[in-house]
């Protein structure tokens, strides 16, 4: 078995255990995984960008907050996506999310290094702006509340039933994106990250593929935010306010950016310290901030950084105790 | 292997620990309270506000509310809707409470509803004021009450005042967001049935520090200026305001005034003019008593966050005794709470039909003086007038006021704009 597919085992296991455990605790437990999944798939689509083409989108919150509202203002005002046509809803979500990054993107992707992180910090802030004005579609300030999950057949209104909707959702997108990032696409967005001008002197068009990218991040926040305006049945312009941008972005960093997993624990992480800590002290702020701080100060691969970084200190243990046994492989991957 | 080891444990850990999390029953003869404020975030000092005035009273009465043991657990929504819908899901999950109170913004009383409703859960709103929860959509909500009050209530009143004083022609300048449309739709509509006209509505966003562009298109021809200003703009607006030289009389909603930022205001804001259903000058010997307990515990005149909560704990607590010690279910509970007649430190106080308080609204003026043997001259909120028992519908009664949609940005439309 390769390094990659052992990796693979551990992760379906993982999630595997995850969806036993979950419906089996408390029903706020329940709650709080199916919110995090649901944001998770949002932190992932960051991670697309950030750890895999390099781009640090400030922005992505406004996709999911088209998701969200589109949900939203279809179960309320037209009565749609509460049933079967709920799957339409997940479709259209995706869609729009995707053609918002497809406008966005034409803006963004000019730009490289800060001046994309501005320019969709701005574009971002314009969609809130758009959620907080425009009262009579998105009740301004007071949001919207949805007053019933979909049931088709299946009922969503069940916590569990939706836990498991949201976790297969939340696998699928991280399949989806695996497969998509091993591709030589995606191959070819870890060049753009590493050496743009090389790729380009490659022959690659290096702004169609990062513009792709952009636009595939776009569609899976879009379902993300899908998801969301369901878990708590409420959205409003707080949902894509500019926190929700830089959280994403702040859990993909913590987990480790370039390994999609890191997401995950990173919206893990966020949102279990959020919700449990918040109930011990109301200093829970500064303990949020200080994991930040000092993941990014030792661990600036993130969490998913440390098993590699035991590696390293074993490996180089190993050099000096004797001649070394590495195959060419890991010689390969040693750190210069 | 080391990877592999670890990559299985963390679930299961985690897992493990959730799972421990999970399992917290309710002993049986104690009322848990939830409560929903916040704790941190920009609004963090309304929330301590808040969270003290409800406990206060607790501490006032060993921990017991009509004999039972009260369990008040305070949870931190952050200011955000999201969040406060979150957490009040894990108060009746994970605590199992029987009610949850709180929620500061309108938008989070709005969230917070129909958690009420999925949940079965009773959920009392004590200073969330948004209109339309007790009026339009309280048929949504079965198990929501209020006993704070509508954003527009205290501003109909004082819409019927500045008319009395023959003020003819208001400015309106708010908050650009549902409070602020509320207030000045409240204010404007008895405003205008009593014959007076807005002619200018302006609405800087929510959080604005700078006036200055929005000051010199004042329309000179007013004869005063309604405002509604939250937070830090309440300190800046009447500042900025007097320096421009504009002179013209302000009348305020009373939170732009409330006991929570005069402290914080200079002697510019002595003689203006708020409305609110609480002013901690309110003269009565149960008012006194609650101002004199509240500052000696926490160093501060209480402004209407405050009293609010403290009015709710009590009337929670005659609520329990009456239902003989016990918490008999959420329609019931209401059915109680409704049946009971209040003195409270802000004046009488009952349930409408609609589930929100009739109550006394009190037009204040700012002044510089003594108070309650206090030996400092501090400005207080003096009453200079006191419309009784207010009700939600003003003086238009419920059906009619009903037909009409909620205060809005545009409503009631500006006849007298140019």
């Amino acid at each position: 078995m390769t390094a990659q597919a052992l990796k693979v085992v551990i992760v379906a296991v993982a999630l595997a255990a995850f969806a036993y455990a979950v419906p089996h605790s408390g029903s706020f437990v329940i709650l709080l995984a199916t919110r995090a999944m649901a944001f998770a798939i949002l932190a992932m689509s960051v991670d697309l960008l950030l750890g895999f083409t390099g781009l640090s989108s400030m922005g992505q919150a406004a996709y999911f907050g088209v998701g969200a509202y589109l949900t939203a203002i279809c179960a309320t005002k037209l009565h749609f996506g509460l049933g079967w046509d709920f799957w339409i809803v997940v479709l259209l979500g995706i869609l729009l999310g995707a053609a918002l990054a497809a406008f966005f993107g034409l803006l963004a992707i000019r730009a490289s290094g800060v001046y994309f992180l501005m320019i969709t910090l701005a574009l971002g802030q314009c969609v809130w702006g758009l959620a907080y004005r425009w009262n009579s579609l998105t009740g301004g300030d007071n949001g919207i509340n949805l007053s019933a999950r979909p049931n088709f057949g299946l009922d969503l209104s069940n916590d569990v039933t939706f836990f498991y909707l949201v976790f297969s959702f939340f696998a699928v997108s991280m399949a989806a994106m695996y497969v998509l990032v091993r591709s030589p696409f995606g191959q070819s967005l870890a060049g753009i990250r590493e050496r743009e001008l090389r790729m380009q002197i490659l022959g690659y068009n290096t702004w169609l593929h990062k513009y792709i990218a952009f636009i595939i991040a776009g569609g899976f926040g879009g379902l993300s935010g899908v998801l969301w305006a369901h878990t708590n049945g409420h959205v409003s312009p707080e949902t894509l306010v500019l926190t929700t941008s830089v959280d994403s972005l702040l859990m993909v960093v913590l987990g480790g950016a370039g390994t999609l997993v890191g997401g995950c624990f990173g919206a893990a992480i966020v949102f279990g310290l959020r919700e449990f800590l918040s109930t011990l002290v109301p200093w829970w702020q500064y303990v949020l901030g200080a994991v930040y701080v000092l993941t990014i100060l030792y661990l600036p691969m993130g969490l998913m950084g440390i098993p590699e970084r035991i590696r390293q200190n074993w490996r180089t243990q190993r050099k000096k105790e004797g001649p070394t046994n590495l195959t060419p492989k890991e010689l390969a991957s040693e750190p210069s | 292997m080391a990877k592999t080891l670890r990559h299985r444990v963390t679930p299961m850990l985690l897992g493990a620990g959730l799972l421990a999390l999970g399992m917290s029953p309710a002993p049986a003869e104690e009322l848990r309270i939830g409560y929903i404020a916040p704790v941190t975030g920009i609004f963090a000092q309304v929330g301590k506000d808040m969270v003290d005035g409800f406990q206060l009273y607790l501490s006032e009465h060993n921990n017991k509310l009509g004999g039972m043991d009260v369990k008040f657990i305070v949870e931190d929504d952050q200011g955000k809707p999201d969040a406060g819908v979150t957490k009040a899901r894990k108060l009746i999950l994970q605590d199992h409470v029987q009610m949850f109170i709180g929620g500061l913004l309108a938008s989070t009383g709005y969230a917070l509803a129909p958690v009420s409703t999925s949940e079965k859960t009773l959920y009392i709103s004590s200073v969330s004021s948004a209109d339309d929860l007790t009026q339009r959509q309280l048929g949504k909500y079965p198990y929501f009450m209020r006993t704070s009050w509508t954003s527009s209530l205290p501003h109909h009143p004082l819409g019927q005042w500045a008319c009395d004083q023959g003020y003819k022609k208001v400015i309106t300048i708010a908050a650009d967001y549902a409070f602020g449309y509320e207030t000045v739709g409240g204010f404007q509509a008895a405003f205008e049935a009593c014959g007076g006209k807005v002619i200018q509505k302006i609405w800087p966003p929510l959080g604005t520090k700078d006036f200055g562009p929005y000051i010199p298109t004042f329309k000179a021809d007013a004869d005063a200026i309604f405002t509604t200003m939250v937070g830090p703009m309440a300190l800046q607006f009447p500042k900025q305001l007097r320096s421009a030289g504009v002179k013209k009389p302000i009348l305020g909603s009373g939170v732009s005034y409330d006991e929570f930022v005069l402290p914080f205001m200079g002697d510019e804001v002595i003689g203006d003019v708020s409305a609110l259903h609480y002013s901690a000058a309110i003269d009565t010997p149960i008012n006194q008593a609650f101002v004199k307990a509240y500052r000696a515990k926490f160093g501060k005149v209480p402004g209407y966050y405050s009293e609010n909560n403290y009015t709710t704990a009590m009337w929670l607590d005659k609520a329990i005794t009456k239902a003989g010690g016990k918490y008999p279910g959420p329609e019931e509970f209401i059915k109680i709470m409704a049946s009971i007649k209040l003195d409270a430190p802000r004046g009488p106080v009952e349930l409408d039909d609609m589930r929100n308080p009739i109550e006394n609204v009190y037009i204040k003026k700012v002044e510089k003086k003594k108070m309650f043997g206090y030996d400092k001259d501090e400005l207080w909120n003096t009453v200079i007038k006191t419309y009784p028992k207010v009700s939600q519908f003003w003086t238009e009664g419920k059906d009619k006021f009903l037909a009409h949609p909620v205060y809005d940005r545009d409503y009631p439309p500006c006849k007298y704009c140019e």
